[in-house]
């Protein structure tokens, strides 16, 4: 990320046709999520929640293709570290950690899912399970929906390398190509299944997979939103125009171990997570926006001060929150039905 | 009303329900152009065009993936497995995604998805053209499922399971295609899930089962009739959820029962409607509850005299029947 070197250069956000409100926006998205990573973090290990699985090294990707997205109509099938996805598509970061608290008005699941399990119909978030890659042939069938009703929304879905490998991928990519169908399929390669390193996952590029499925692949720097940006804002183009889906990996680091039950000192060395922390994006990306002359280091105090009372306030809402009743169990097993649930 | 095949009236209700509703439609290996293996959905690609009777790749996961996820924005598919012995690379998404879309989300989101498959054997299929596969996901909370019989419930439970809100799996049975005819009527109707159905009135024994076997089990009845022993018969019609008040009162008429399917009898559907009755009716049973199912082996081998072995038939019922009525 290169910032204008002189006034009469415009620069990369702008270039993109981002504004500066908009590129600050992304900002303020990509660190809301890693604050909030670090609240749960803390939470977990104050022993107030009892499980959390971290995204921190991947907000910069997620954030930027939310932003590229038509946020008042697209289909989003995000996975588990997808927070700073999820704030950007219009869950708080209160919806969060009312899941993290496993309590009645966790919005995705009503305290039944693990966290992390996004879910909102209203900001079509479509519902999420464990096994991975599952929601791949979702995506597809919800972009084959719209290809049916010529609807001009597309579908955007994301997963892990590891999860790259489960035939729902395959699968689900070779059903959209066929019929060229508007959907985005953005592997975030964090170079880590749980323990297993990208090189023991893939003998290839996932990006370039693309190319058995008839469709265009792309390996993006994930730390960069902005080059993110351009990808997936592109990669809608595309779909909307009836071209059919893009592939996207976009590459990254897995800062954090996999989840709070994990000890990533089993598998890698502390120099190794070191030496990428120095490439994390959201440092970056604010050096970008101070050397752009459009944020400072007094903005960011302020804003991460503004960060903390909204945590503040959300984990003292989500703690004191009521959990679902015992009935609850047994509720929305099917549909309610005249005759009654069955 | 008109007669005819089961397999005519499958496809009947489908072209109904396509006709009544634009976001109902067919996706599968074969079901457009040529109109499915069975002939099945003949006539639907001409009818509706190739995105409402759609030739699908051939991978099972992503017919049952796709088809979910079109139904998670409000589309009705009807997604057919060619053959229920290949509908196993799509049980995560039937098992993890279909039947648990509306807990999980706490009631946010909802799965609406038929899902056909042929099951059963006697057509010379060998081990993987002739699986029941029911018992693999009966006791999945979250689904439905249904088994016809006749084609009077063919038509009616599949248009009932179009306009259902949940995922239904609709087991057919591709013996009974050709083999079963009967009165179906061209009018707008359906046959309730969750509804058993009693097929015959008796007085010494009850038989319980559903699809196929059930064919066997009349041809019998009648025949026992001269034999001076009287066969009160019931359809589950569907499994899950089992309709347990009919179940006990098929039971109650004669305090004698027989459980017949063609599934192996091993954690089969019959084991838990046994249970059924054990729990609620033990001290009213004038006989040990019995069973005739398939054999616990893993699937149906081709070779005629093993075949035949393996399947249910006229004979083999009435011998069952005939045991209970004497015990």
């Amino acid at each position: 990320m290169t910032p204008k070197s002189s006034t009469t250069e415009v620069s990369r956000h702008v270039q993109l046709g981002l504004s500066d409100e908009q590129a600050i926006d992304m900002y303020r998205m990509i660190l809301m999520a890693r604050k909030y990573d670090e609240r749960a973090m803390l939470l977990q290990r104050s022993g107030k929640i009892s499980f959390h699985v971290s995204g921190i090294g991947q907000e910069t990707a997620q954030v930027a293709a939310a932003f590229a997205l038509d946020r008042e109509r697209d289909y989003y099938l995000p996975y588990y570290r997808d927070y700073g996805f999820v704030l950007s598509v219009g869950l708080t970061v209160k919806d969060l950690l009312l899941a993290n608290f496993a309590k009645a008005e966790d919005v995705s699941s009503g305290g039944r899912q693990m966290p992390g399990h996004f879910g909102s119909k209203q900001h079509r978030i479509v519902t999420a399970s464990s096994p991975v890659t599952t929601q791949v042939p979702h995506a597809v069938g919800i972009a084959l929906a719209a290809k049916m009703r010529k609807q001009d929304n597309v579908s955007f879905v994301t997963f892990g390398e590891g999860s790259s490998n489960q035939g729902d991928f395959h699968e689900g990519c070779n059903f959209a190509g066929v019929h060229k169908l508007p959907v985005i399929i953005m592997c975030e390669n964090n170079q880590y299944a749980i323990s297993v390193p990208f090189a023991k996952q893939s003998a290839g590029r996932i990006a370039d997979r693309a190319l058995g499925y008839g469709f265009p692949g792309y390996r993006v720097d994930g730390t960069d939103p902005l080059e993110v940006y351009r990808v997936v804002k592109e990669a809608r183009e595309r779909a909307v125009a009836g071209e059919g889906p893009t592939l996207i990996e976009a590459m990254m680091y897995r800062l954090s171990p996999h989840s709070t039950s994990d000890n990533d000192m089993a598998y890698r060395t502390k120099e190794e997570v070191e030496e990428y922390r120095k490439q994390d994006g959201l440092p970056k990306f604010k050096q970008y926006l101070i050397d752009c002359g459009i944020w400072s280091e007094e903005q960011d105090e302020a804003l991460i001060k503004e960060l903390t009372a909204e945590l503040n306030e959300a984990t003292r809402y989500a703690e004191q929150a009521p959990y679902p009743h015992p009935s609850e169990t047994y509720t929305h097993v099917y549909a309610k039905t005249e005759e009654g649930a069955f | 009303m008109a007669k005819m095949e089961y397999i005519d009236a499958i496809r009947l209700a489908m072209k109904e329900e396509m006709e009544r509703d634009d976001e109902v439609f067919v996706l599968g290996e074969d079901v457009g152009v040529k109109g499915g293996v069975f002939t099945t959905t003949k006539g639907l690609y001409e009818q509706f065009g190739e995105y409402r009777a759609l030739d699908t790749p051939l991978a099972e996961s992503a017919i049952a993936g796709v088809a979910i996820g079109a139904a998670m924005v409000g589309m009705k598919p009807i997604a057919e497995m060619q053959y229920s012995d290949f509908m196993y690379p799509a049980t995560n998404q039937i098992i993890s995604e279909a039947a648990k879309i509306r807990y999980r989300s706490n009631n946010d989101w909802s799965c609406p998805v038929v899902i056909r498959a042929p099951i059963g054997g006697g057509i010379f299929g060998g081990l993987y053209h002739s699986q029941c596969a029911e018992s693999v996901f009966f006791g999945t909370p979250g689904l439905k499922i249904v088994a016809p019989y006749t084609p009077y419930d063919a038509k009616g439970l599949l248009k009932a399971a179009v306009r259902d809100p949940d995922p239904v799996l609709f087991f057919e049975n591709k013996k009974c295609y050709r083999m079963v005819s009967g009165e179906v009527p061209d009018t707008d109707y359906i046959v309730p899930i969750g509804k058993a159905n009693v097929l015959r009135e008796g007085t010494d024994i009850t038989v319980i089962g559903y699809s196929l076997p059930l064919h066997f089990v009349m041809e019998a009845a009648e025949e026992l009739e001269q034999e001076g022993i009287s066969a009160h018969i019931l359809d589950l019609r569907t499994l899950q959820p089992l309709d347990k008040t009919a179940i006990l009162e098929a039971v109650q008429k004669t305090g004698k029962v027989l459980i017949v399917h063609e599934d192996n009898k091993t954690g089969g559907v019959g084991a838990e409607v046994s249970a059924i009755i054990a729990e609620e009716l033990l001290f009213e049973l004038d006989a040990p509850i019995m069973r005739l199912c398939g054999p616990d082996v893993p699937a149906m081998p081709i070779s005629p005299p093993l075949e035949r072995e393996y399947m249910l038939n006229k004979d083999k019922v009435k011998e069952a029947m005939k045991q209970l009525a004497l015990f």
